[in-house]
């Protein structure tokens, strides 16, 4: 038992860390983030910048061959094996580099491709999604389908080549700046539920596309209503079969499960260091052992987490598939976070109320953290997945199953 | 990396739970609990013959040299099976002691016969109400005799000798070990929560007892932090079984017209068990690395270990009962014999609080706990 690299994974995080190093600056601390140049007091342009250094950090690592390093090479990719990736990832983390915009793109919407679309499609469209150039979004949820995704009523209907779309979808994260999205449909609504849809691409400036953002309880706005009127797809950007695209958008959501991980915010090191810091009943509030016991809790949880994550490293490590461990850790690292936030501000008594420098980022945390319970599955959604995929239970009774879509009852007013 | 058990561990933990599935480990904790008998003999002499006591011995002294991981994986099988017998006291506690200390004279007479099953030890900690720290001993050793008394001493009244934790005229914690037969030594038989494991309180007035140290405090230490990582395993591998109990059991009870595992408040149960268990099993891995390495990062991840196992296991013993129902409740029923050895495990070497306490201080002593 041990966290050694193999010959060959050390070699590797050489390389890694040579070609960082001589194009990044590392990080002083482990929670140094990087911050655009010119980052201005609108929240707008400070977006932008931000995609803008994105971009030319993914076209960077796109030009040396360090972009998306699991896809094949002729798609922009390294032909990578699975720990070189992870290897990647735990170096680039090392530095202080831009990110955040391409992970929709590369972790759901490129497999899906790889999937479904013709060689001519993949040589176009994968390439410059590795690279950073065009941006993806995904167009799942509905105002009437969440956790019950396949429930959605945005409609398409084929006349010759082309299809019609009509409908709308919500929390579309970056739908602002995407140039292309993926999308599922309802193209029969008088087949059963999972049967009628089918799954496309589209490109984000067709006519009759409109995005909205959604102003969201942080006060940011990362999520659009993303609204259909007459939108033309040509059929050859169909993904699958018509009457397929919930097989298809299992793909995608498999990939999504993957790629949301720990939420981001304050975790065990914040509150310990305020719990040293910050006095209680005239002592620190760390030698009260009240605080001692919701502190050793926390740590135990991320410990654990930090160690599942281990666990599946090492599997790929030994060339082997990893367990399923991993899917507590969004249930898992969002409750932590919306506890120790709240936790945070009850230590911090009546200056919690005003927002300094302090207290934002445990006002932020609180105010994200309920958007991290449900973004990628909710953790109720999660755990029926735990329950019924890694531990075998059935299904709940489904009254919808076999019922034409068009009969089922509804509530919503959509 | 290699963050696992190796193959061989893993085929070694298969044998264990072979063994105590073919012996009914669970029915016979049963016979414990409800009969006269203190430990099931059967079971422990089967567990010798399969070399298990001699397991971290070095074979020069008798045993077969393998290493804490082994320990470890054993361990998660006797929990899965809750099984009746002196193990953590005689093997994670007495044996690790000696094996810790550098007193050749008594390693030498010892460890070939723990290594053998021969004789049975165990650790002699509290004496009172509350798990000791260094102020909480005041049992004496004077001119080399001890007197006072422990309370609670895991098969105290089934060990043949008993690692003793005693103030010296120099004002020293040291550990001392007393063989339990000699006179002046009082044994007492508790009745207890959890009868499958036997308990006693132990007073020594005047006994003889041979010096491992002198001045032990941080090998006491040292040593709780090494059995705490056994103790966790085992505390995971029964929670595995409850849990797997509550699965099993809500796929085949129906009610409503459906098996109850249809249902999300079960589902959800049965999820939040599995969570606990996972976050438990990981933070055991890595104590079984810290362990096996002899890592400054033990008493961390020891405590670590030990405070998510305790909660896995109790969350997953008690949610299992409530699955069940009101059959999870009744005295048929092994529930319960899950729900015990839970508590108990909580309770033996030091319980939540002060783990957690534990944990905390350690983080406080290193200056990144991240």
């Amino acid at each position: 038992m041990d966290f050694n690299d193999t010959k060959e994974e050390a070699k590797f995080r050489n390389e890694v860390n040579a070609w960082l190093s001589a194009n990044a600056e590392k990080k002083e601390h482990a929670k140094d983030i990087y911050r655009p140049a010119e980052m201005s007091e609108d929240s707008e342009s400070g977006e932008s910048s931000a995609l803008k250094d994105a971009k030319a950090w993914q076209a960077k690592k796109y030009d040396s061959g360090w972009a998306c390093l699991h896809w094949p090479k002729d798609y922009g990719g390294r032909d990578a094996a699975p720990m070189e990736r992870v290897i990647w990832g735990q170096e680039e983390s090392k530095f202080k580099v831009p990110g955040g915009f391409f992970e929709i793109g590369q972790g759901m919407a490129g497999p899906v491709l790889m999937l479904y679309a013709s060689e001519e499609q993949k040589k176009r469209y994968l390439p410059p999604m590795a690279k950073g150039e065009e941006i993806w979004c995904q167009l799942f949820s509905e105002p009437g389908a969440g956790s019950d995704l396949a429930g959605i009523k945005t409609k398409a209907e084929l006349d010759g080549d082309t299809w019609t779309i009509n409908g709308q979808k919500v929390w579309t994260s970056g739908a602002h700046y995407s140039d292309y999205g993926i999308i599922v449909t309802r193209s029969d609504f008088s087949a059963p539920k999972h049967k009628g849809l089918t799954y496309f691409f589209l490109d984000m400036k067709s006519p009759g596309v409109e995005v909205r953002p959604i102003k969201q309880i942080t006060g940011g706005a990362n999520f659009n209503e993303v609204y259909f009127t007459d939108v033309k797809i040509p059929d050859s950007q169909r993904l699958g079969e018509v009457g397929d695209g919930w097989k298809v958008s299992l793909t995608t959501l498999m990939n999504e499960r993957l790629a949301v991980g720990d939420a981001s915010g304050v975790d065990f090191q914040e509150i310990f260091e305020l719990a040293k810091d910050q006095d209680f009943n005239g002592d620190t509030a760390i030698s009260n052992g009240a605080v001692r016991e919701k502190l050793a809790d926390w740590y135990c949880e991320q410990s654990g987490l930090k160690y599942t994550k281990m666990r599946n490293i090492s599997a790929l490590s030994q060339g082997s598939t990893p367990g399923p461990e991993a899917s507590i850790t969004k249930i898992v690292s969002a409750n932590k976070l919306q506890d120790i936030a709240n936790y945070g501000m009850d230590l911090m008594d009546n200056a919690s109320i005003a927002r300094d420098e302090e207290t934002a980022i445990f006002q932020g945390s609180l105010l994200g953290a309920p958007l991290i319970r449900i973004a990628g599955g909710t953790d109720e959604v999660l755990k029926n997945i735990i329950a019924e995929q890694v531990l075998g239970m059935p299904q709940d009774v489904r009254v919808d199953k076999n019922v034409p879509f068009n009969e089922i009852p509804t509530g919503s007013k959509n | 990396m290699n963050f696992n058990f190796s193959e061989d561990q893993l085929l070694m933990k298969e044998e264990v739970k072979k063994l105590l599935d073919k012996e009914n480990s669970v029915k016979r904790n049963r016979n414990v609990l409800e009969g006269e008998d203190k430990f099931d003999k059967e079971l422990w002499n089967q567990l010798v013959q399969m070399g298990l006591t001699a397991t971290t011995i070095p074979e020069e002294y008798g045993g077969i040299g393998m290493g804490f991981l082994e320990l470890c994986v054993i361990a998660e099988e006797l929990g899965r099976g809750i099984a009746p017998v002196p193990f953590s006291s005689s093997v994670y506690l007495a044996t690790t002691a000696i094996l810790n200390s550098s007193n050749e004279e008594i390693k030498k007479e010892f460890l070939p016969k723990l290594a053998a099953g021969e004789i049975i030890g165990t650790f002699a900690h509290s004496e009172k109400t509350t798990f000791p720290n260094e102020s909480g001993i005041n049992v004496n050793f004077k001119s080399g005799k001890i007197s006072g008394k422990k309370v609670a001493v895991p098969d105290g009244d089934i060990a043949n000798f008993a690692l003793v934790t005693a103030k010296s005229d120099k004002n020293q914690i040291g550990l001392y070990l007393v063989d339990l037969s000699s006179n002046g030594v009082e044994i007492n038989s508790l009745d207890t929560f959890d009868p499958s494991r036997s308990h006693a309180d132990i007073v020594f007035e005047n006994v003889e007892a041979r010096a491992l140290n002198n001045d032990a405090w941080s090998d006491i230490e040292k040593l709780l932090d090494q059995s705490a990582v056994l103790f966790a395993f085992e505390q995971v591998g029964g929670a595995e079984a409850a849990m797997n109990q509550a699965k099993d059991y809500a796929m085949g009870r129906y009610a409503f017209g459906r098996a109850i595992a249809s249902f999300q408040a079960i589902k959800h149960k049965v999820a939040d068990m599995y969570i606990s268990l996972q976050l438990a099993r990981s933070n055991c891995y890595y104590g079984a690395w810290a362990l096996s390495n002899d890592a400054p990062e033990l008493p961390t991840a020891a405590a670590t270990a030990r405070v998510s196992a305790t909660k896995a296991f109790y969350e997953c013993s008690k949610e299992n009962i409530q699955t069940h129902g009101g059959m999870g409740a009744t005295w048929e029923f092994d529930c319960h014999l899950f729900y015990r050895r839970a508590r108990l495990l909580s309770s033996n070497i030091g319980s939540q609080g002060i783990w957690k306490d534990k944990l905390i201080t350690s983080l406080e002593k290193s200056n990144s706990p991240t």
